[in-house]
């Protein structure tokens, strides 16, 4: 296949993946502000939802204070925000349509239709009657390519570079989420358990959809080492930094099986990925939450840069 | 002469209002519909086409990004005698353009015998020197080629204009036939039309039939087709993954190729492979920035010198727009006459050269009556409907063209035929035109039954353009 539609199908799975996961994060933000802590704590969740989504720069830039619908509505759709959930579903939409060639009608049509409702949704500002709604349309449009992508398409080099973008993506994201929220997890916070750790540690669980898993794997108690545990080394939980980790593994390998030879980027995510599967939780915390998970950033970053790279994405 | 002529020929209506032959059976299909939900069924196919992404892009409306070319579902039927006729106008003129351009790139006898004037290829940009002396794989210049036809009477259908360069379209002709089969699946079991779904087939094979000295034929592999494309944001690109994708070929762009040991090749995931044809839609002058426009990114730096050597097939060929020149078409019935040796089974509509005094005298003195364009333009842009100007735009016209009289020729307001659309008050008549496709290779000349069928939605309008309001059908030819 093109090198470029390679670079499209990664990139259409990556925004959508993004899309998605900033949903999420305003979802929890709105669910905060609604439990009803007071003003000053709520403009602290608004601004680290901004901080999560790396936008925290660009929205202080314009504006001083951090209300509600004026931090979601800037995060969906402001003009002013180039990584605005409409530009990246614009994104997603605009490679689909560079790669439709390479994708099924049924990808493409699952795409488009996500494009055309929320461009729609979008046009005007949302409020606090309607953001719910928004944002459920904004997770099943990509529900609906994944969907489409696991059902319709051969399982090949297309299959996999779309996989690839997005475990890379939500790799990245959760290793975010919990880099802005690792003082929550760490021990001199948590010997206390107080009630308001317990909501810190649901509020993060909620921001990767992992708050019943959890419940269901620990019959309901909270425990921050747990949580660090289950969000960075559960093979079984889709959004762990390991579980992603296994499924750039095999679709790499889906790669090098397809084209009879490695590359670099495999020795790069062979090496990240040996090192994760051999750290235990209690190794972590000893390393520091904060270091490795900047490590764990920068390793996915690099391991994205070598698979364009490698395989001719662009000139 | 004017546009809403009340004598024009009526493609489904006699005069006295009794259905024709080819469109009786669909007009008892028709009048057995529930009528409401026939205006459910037009709704739902502007969704589907919207959900597809059968779009377009408008040149200079910046909000409108993606359009659609309105769909009526209402079919424009052929009978198969008809068709008949038509397909050998339509070889004929397709066997014509060829020997034409071969001529013209080599001996020139047409000039030299006297039928064509060396003034038509002076200073005509769509003649390319390069390609003086140069036969193309398979000797076929035009690959592709769509011919515009005009019906102002039973028998009397009219070459309006024949498109040599990248003539496009093919796709509405294919998803329209798709959409109305998916709308209305029982019209198809109670009608017999010839299908047109097998068009990516055709073309794939055509243009694998014109494979470059270069391709070698011993390895077993089939000639590598790729579909150049100028881009997403190209008025056609919805086309040009289309064809690509039901040809199995690469819908490849400008950035992905480069030359490499005398050929072409595209960057794939493991590295550069060569191109055998490349279906380029892309204009002449966008194709190589060493040889035409340096400023061009759409194109290929130095693909020409890889073709002239024999490492590529170009689809169509460079150089072929001079064949299809408004200036040139009013010297192809002498065109057609001079290479078959036979006489034009399809007529010109009639047309004034302005370069010629008598006839630019002729003109400025009609122009009221006349349709005026302009030789390179294409479109409908540019061009001016006398009928239909107001006295202001007729002035302002007639200085351009006496300030340039070369770049305009004119031809008379013609009656175009009707054919039905509907509406939400019933069926009501508007005017076409017909763009069949032909695929030219060494093995022969293919004609895909039907065509696209271009219709004015505006009453009493004869702008069929999608840029200017048009939209289409599709277009059955009755099996015998």
């Amino acid at each position: 296949m093109l090198g470029r539609a390679a670079n499209g199908v990664y990139w259409m799975s990556r925004y959508l993946e993004r899309a998605e996961n900033t949903a999420r994060l305003i979802d929890v933000g709105f669910h905060l502000a609604l439990t009803g802590s007071s003003k000053d704590s709520q403009h602290d969740e608004w601004r680290s939802v901004l901080t999560t989504a790396g936008l925290i720069d660009d929205y202080e830039a314009i504006h001083s204070d951090f209300s509600g619908p004026q931090v979601f509505n800037y995060i969906l759709r402001d003009k002013d925000n180039p990584g605005s959930v409409l530009s990246m579903i614009e994104y997603a939409r605009t490679n689909a349509r560079v790669v439709r060639t390479s994708i099924t009608n049924s990808v493409w049509e699952a795409t488009n239709e996500g494009w055309m409702t929320l461009s729609e949704m979008l046009s005007r500002p949302v409020r606090e009657t309607n953001l719910g709604e928004v944002l459920t349309a904004i997770r099943r449009t990509g529900t609906l390519v994944r969907g489409a992508l696991e059902g319709t398409m051969l399982r090949n080099e297309v299959f996999n570079f779309s996989r690839i973008g997005t475990f890379i993506e939500r790799a990245d994201n959760t290793a975010r989420i919990l880099d802005v929220k690792y003082y929550v997890l760490l021990p001199s916070n948590a010997w206390v358990g107080s009630n308001l750790d317990n909501q810190q540690w649901d509020t993060l669980l909620r921001s990767v959809a992992g708050n019943r898993a959890f419940s269901w794997l620990n019959a309901g108690a909270m425990d921050p080492r747990e949580i660090a545990r289950f969000l960075i080394l559960d093979g079984q939980f889709p959004r762990s930094l390991v579980f992603c980790y296994e499924k750039l593994r095999s679709n790499m390998a889906g790669l090098a099986k397809e084209y009879g030879c490695e590359t670099s980027a495999h020795e790069i995510l062979r090496e990240a990925g040996t090192r994760l599967h051999q750290l235990d939780v209690e190794q972590i915390f000893d390393q520091g939450l904060h270091e490795f998970l900047q490590d764990f950033i920068t390793k996915t970053n690099e391991i994205g840069r070598a698979i364009a790279a490698d395989y001719r994405f662009t000139e | 002469m004017s546009t809403t002529n009340a004598v024009n020929f009526d493609e489904m209506l006699h005069e006295d209002g009794t259905v024709r032959s080819a469109y009786a059976d669909f007009r008892n299909w028709y009048d057995a519909q529930d009528k409401g939900w026939l205006k459910r069924q037009d709704a739902e196919a502007e969704r589907f086409f919207r959900r597809i992404g059968i779009t377009f892009n408008v040149y200079g409306e910046a909000d409108a990004e993606e359009r659609l070319i309105p769909f009526d579902m209402i079919p424009r039927i052929i009978t198969a005698k008809e068709w008949r006729k038509l397909t050998k106008g339509i070889e004929q003129r397709v066997r014509a353009l060829n020997a034409f351009l071969q001529d013209l790139y080599h001996r020139q006898e047409i000039i030299r015998s006297g039928r064509l004037p060396v003034s038509a290829l002076r200073n005509n940009e769509a003649f390319l020197s390069q390609m003086i002396g140069f036969t193309p794989p398979g000797g076929v210049y035009t690959h592709i080629v769509g011919i515009d036809l005009v019906r102002t009477g039973p028998d009397d259908f009219m070459v309006l204009e024949d498109n040599a360069r990248t003539p496009s379209g093919v796709s509405y002709m294919l998803e329209n036939r798709e959409t109305m089969m998916a709308m209305f699946p029982d019209l198809f079991t109670q009608i017999p039309v010839r299908p047109v779904s097998d068009y990516p087939r055709r073309l794939a094979r055509s243009l694998r039939a014109c494979a470059p000295a270069a391709y070698n034929a011993a390895k077993g592999k089939r000639p590598v087709v790729a579909v150049l494309t100028p881009g997403i944001y190209n008025s056609a690109y919805f086309e040009h993954a289309f064809l690509a994708d039901q040809m199995g070929a690469e819908l490849v762009e400008g950035s992905d190729l480069r030359v490499m040991d005398g050929r072409v090749a595209m960057r794939t995931t493991t590295g550069y492979k060569a191109i055998d044809v490349i279906y380029r839609r892309v204009d002449d002058d966008y194709l190589d920035p060493l040889t035409f426009n340096p400023d061009s990114v759409l194109g290929v730096a130095g693909i020409m010198d890889v073709y002239r050597s024999g490492g590529i097939t170009i689809a169509n060929a460079p150089g072929t727009g001079i064949a299809d020149d408004k200036a040139i078409y009013s010297y192809m019935p002498e065109i057609v006459e001079f290479y078959t040796g036979e006489k034009p089974i399809l007529s010109n509509v009639p047309t004034w050269r302005c370069s010629e005094a008598d006839s630019l005298a002729y003109v400025l003195d009609n122009l009221k009556d006349l349709v005026v364009k302009e030789v390179h333009g294409s479109g409908g842009y540019g061009m001016l409907i006398g009928p239909t100007s107001s006295k202001k735009e007729l002035a302002a016209f007639e200085l351009k063209l006496r300030a340039k009289p070369e770049n305009y020729i004119a031809q008379p307001t013609l009656s175009l035929s009707t054919v039905p659309i509907f509406t939400r008050e019933g069926l009501a008549p508007r005017h076409v035109d017909l763009r069949p496709f032909v695929l030219v290779s060494p093995d022969g000349i293919d004609i895909t039954p039907g065509g696209l069928t271009r219709v004015a939605l505006k009453k009493g309008s004869l702008v069929v353009n999608s840029s200017q309001g048009g939209g289409t059908k599709d277009s059955w030819v009755l099996e015998d």
